[in-house]
């Protein structure tokens, strides 16, 4: 109990400790509002207050809204109600510093489920220290053997990239069927329906459902390649994934280097900038070498089955630099095609005056593809968005 | 009740619930907010209000939402079939159309469905609110009226008002995002799966009589086997069903029989690529560990 945090004498009581901590809670993005400072006072008295571990779930369930909340608040509430007699101004977190937190607490995510469990069972002290000291190691490892995708990527363009992915998607409205199929609101009558409804009314049409033609939006599949001769553009296309996840929750995405990677789960993280941390654990050898044939061979045989079907597009991102036969490429993509999607190649040195897709890995793709086009930059990647209209 | 006692309670019933989670039901118990439940298919989240409606001796009722459903399947509906009848055999009888149009909008003709009956029961039960991800973002809305002035309108009876103030609980595994103005009227409790001794626990309250080493080895087996790359991985209720079929074909030590592991494997493992992914040998390393 020694290390609850000693308030100053001045302090005018329990309410504004509570203001204070919701305020702490909202410098780390927490969205709270006047109500639940009052509701918090209010579930204190229905359960013991003095006992901090209790205090700790009680708050938590209220003022989490979502698990990567949960996950953060048990630290920032140890930060604040159980300082320790540590100088108040380190431990509140600015809002570079809770950069850090969060993506070191996101880089050890299994470590940091458990710390709630381990100071409850009297493991104060020793969660304390690692609160501490661990964080610094880890920031430090994480530079040292990976790129920090952050370095490469800002918050700007993702942003800009949603805009974009937003666009492009609904650009890819599947337009074949004329049927219209029974909806809860539609821009017809489905008289059929109406028909067999006022059956049971007498013959009354009391109900008039409606029918409307199905909204079949085309998935996006985007494939990036992130070996160490895309690293220029790699800052673009990963920005573009990280808005394309947020802008269409049905989109898919993965990277590959000399393995294929899924990075669906991670980039959908809320926090844009701990989306990308997260990716840059993912990314382990980023900037290496590439095996594009081998790692499209993988997805089709693996994800391709799950995810791809006739209503995907599957965009490939990359440069088409592989020291493989063109033939490996050739099936992967043929396998893929079979699945009855379009397949878009976005190259960014087709960009280049007088380009020719020399390389063989690219010749060895182009009978299957449905859409070959340069993309470099963010403005590329909008323009796109009339060609796929069409497709 | 303290939030202990309920935990014990609970687990009288048969439920093993976390600290967080029982501070959590305590809370909305006390504070009469709904709580929404967050986590992955399997980790007993819809059981938690099973339990809970026998713990506090009530009735459990159920919503169970989907994409589609609209106020007329979760709030109320009227009986026009009857109401039709009604007006039929009145016109008969010679009765006029004042007191006619008062019978069949009355309680009689009126169908209630989950959420107007949980409001007007005599001793409030437990409201669960299943997968509120899959309703549309239209019901949610309808979802947040009810939830905070515990109110129905209905054009034809007036206002009705909650007898008794239900508990309610709703759950969510992340099919889509909820609506931040849902999230802020209720309390959170995330509900991972369980760690070794809850889960060890668990298996022993449901099976009593399950020998300790095939206990130890059933959950170290299924602690690992959620640590591998799975689609799909497995929760409480496949964990119950793997013991059950252990026990059932007479098996005493995991590692002795692979052909039989690798057949009952079919109670954690429930897609083909998951089966691929678990052969022989990494089934039998797994268990081995959990020796």
């Amino acid at each position: 109990m020694s290390l609850v945090t000693k308030f100053a004498a001045r302090d005018p009581g329990p309410a504004a400790r509570m203001a204070g901590f919701v305020a702490h809670l909202r410098d780390n993005g927490f969205r709270l509002g006047v109500g639940e400072t009052g509701a918090a006072l209010d579930a204190l008295t229905h359960i013991n207050a003095a006992n901090p571990y209790d205090s700790r779930r009680a708050l938590k369930s209220l003022f989490t809204g979502c698990t990567e909340e949960a996950a953060q608040f048990d630290g920032l509430f140890n930060s604040f109600w159980m300082n320790g007699g540590r100088v108040k101004t380190r431990v509140t977190a600015t809002p570079t510093q809770s950069e850090n937190v969060q993506s070191s607490r996101e880089a050890s995510e299994e470590a940091s489920s458990g710390t709630g469990d381990m100071s409850a069972s009297g493991g104060v002290d020793g969660e304390a220290e690692s609160d501490g000291e661990g964080k610094l190691v880890a920031m430090n490892v994480t530079n040292l053997f990976k790129k920090d995708l952050r370095d490469f990527v800002r918050p700007e363009d993702i942003a800009e990239a949603e805009k974009i992915a937003l666009r492009l998607g609904a650009a890819l409205r599947d337009r074949r069927s004329r049927r219209r199929k029974a909806a809860l609101k539609g821009d017809q009558i489905h008289f059929r329906k109406v028909m067999r409804k006022s059956l049971a009314t007498g013959g009354e049409p009391f109900f008039l459902p409606k029918r409307q033609r199905p909204d079949r939006t085309l998935r996006i599949t985007a494939i990036c390649d992130v070996s160490g001769s895309m690293t220029v553009y790699s800052r673009i296309f990963l920005a573009f994934l990280a808005g394309l996840m947020r802008a269409d929750f049905r989109a898919d995405a993965y990277l590959f280097h000399t393995r294929l990677v899924r990075i669906t789960e991670a980039l959908r993280d809320k926090d844009a900038l701990r989306a990308l941390a997260r990716l840059s654990l993912l990314a382990e050898g980023f900037a290496g070498g590439s095996k594009i044939a081998e790692s499209l061979d993988t997805f089709a045989s693996t994800y391709g089955r799950r995810f791809v079907d006739n209503r995907t597009v599957v965009m490939i991102l990359s440069d088409g630099y592989d020291t493989a036969s063109p033939d490996g490429i050739f099936d992967a993509l043929a396998r893929l095609k079979m699945r009855g999607c379009k397949i878009i190649w976005l190259n960014p040195l087709k960009g280049w005056d007088g380009y020719e897709p020399t390389a063989q890995a690219m010749a060895g793709a182009l009978p299957h593809l449905d859409l070959f086009r340069a993309a470099n930059t963010l403005g590329d990647l909008a323009a796109l968005e009339t060609e796929m209209a069409r497709l | 009740m303290t939030w202990t006692t309920l935990q014990t309670a609970m687990a009288d019933q048969g439920y093993i619930a976390s600290g967080d989670l029982s501070m959590a039901l305590h809370l909305s118990l006390s504070l009469g907010r709904p709580l929404l439940l967050e986590g992955a298919a399997g980790v007993g989240k819809t059981e938690v209000a099973r339990v809970l409606a026998a713990v506090q001796n009530t009735q459990l009722i159920r919503l169970q939402c989907y994409e589609g459903l609209d106020a007329a399947q979760a709030i109320y509906e009227w009986n026009y079939q009857r109401q039709l009848l009604a007006i039929r055999a009145a016109s008969e009888d010679g009765e006029t159309g004042k007191t006619v149009e008062a019978r069949i909008f009355s309680d009689e003709f009126l169908l209630e469905r989950p959420l107007l009956k949980a409001i007007r029961q005599d001793k409030a039960p437990v409201l669960l609110i299943d997968e509120i991800d899959r309703a549309d973002e239209e019901f949610e809305a309808y979802l947040l009226e009810i939830l905070s002035e515990f109110q129905v309108t209905i054009p034809e009876m007036g206002t009705i008002t909650a007898t008794t103030r239900p508990m309610v609980i709703l759950t969510a595994n992340g099919t889509r995002d909820l609506s931040d103005a849902l999230r802020r009227r209720c309390l959170y409790a995330h509900v991972p799966y369980p760690d070794h001794g809850t889960e060890l626990a668990i298996l022993i309250t449901r099976y009593p009589d399950i020998t300790d080493r095939l206990c130890a080895q059933i959950v170290g087996f299924v602690q690992a086997l959620r640590k591998q790359e799975l689609e799909k991985k497995p929760g409480i209720a496949e964990m119950l069903d793997f013991a059950a079929a252990l026990m059932g074909l007479g098996v005493a030590d995991l590692t002795m029989d692979p052909a039989i592991l690798q057949a009952t494997l079919t109670t954690l493992l429930k897609t083909q690529m998951d089966r691929d992914a678990i052969p022989t040998e990494i089934a039998q390393r797994l268990a081995g560990k959990a020796a």
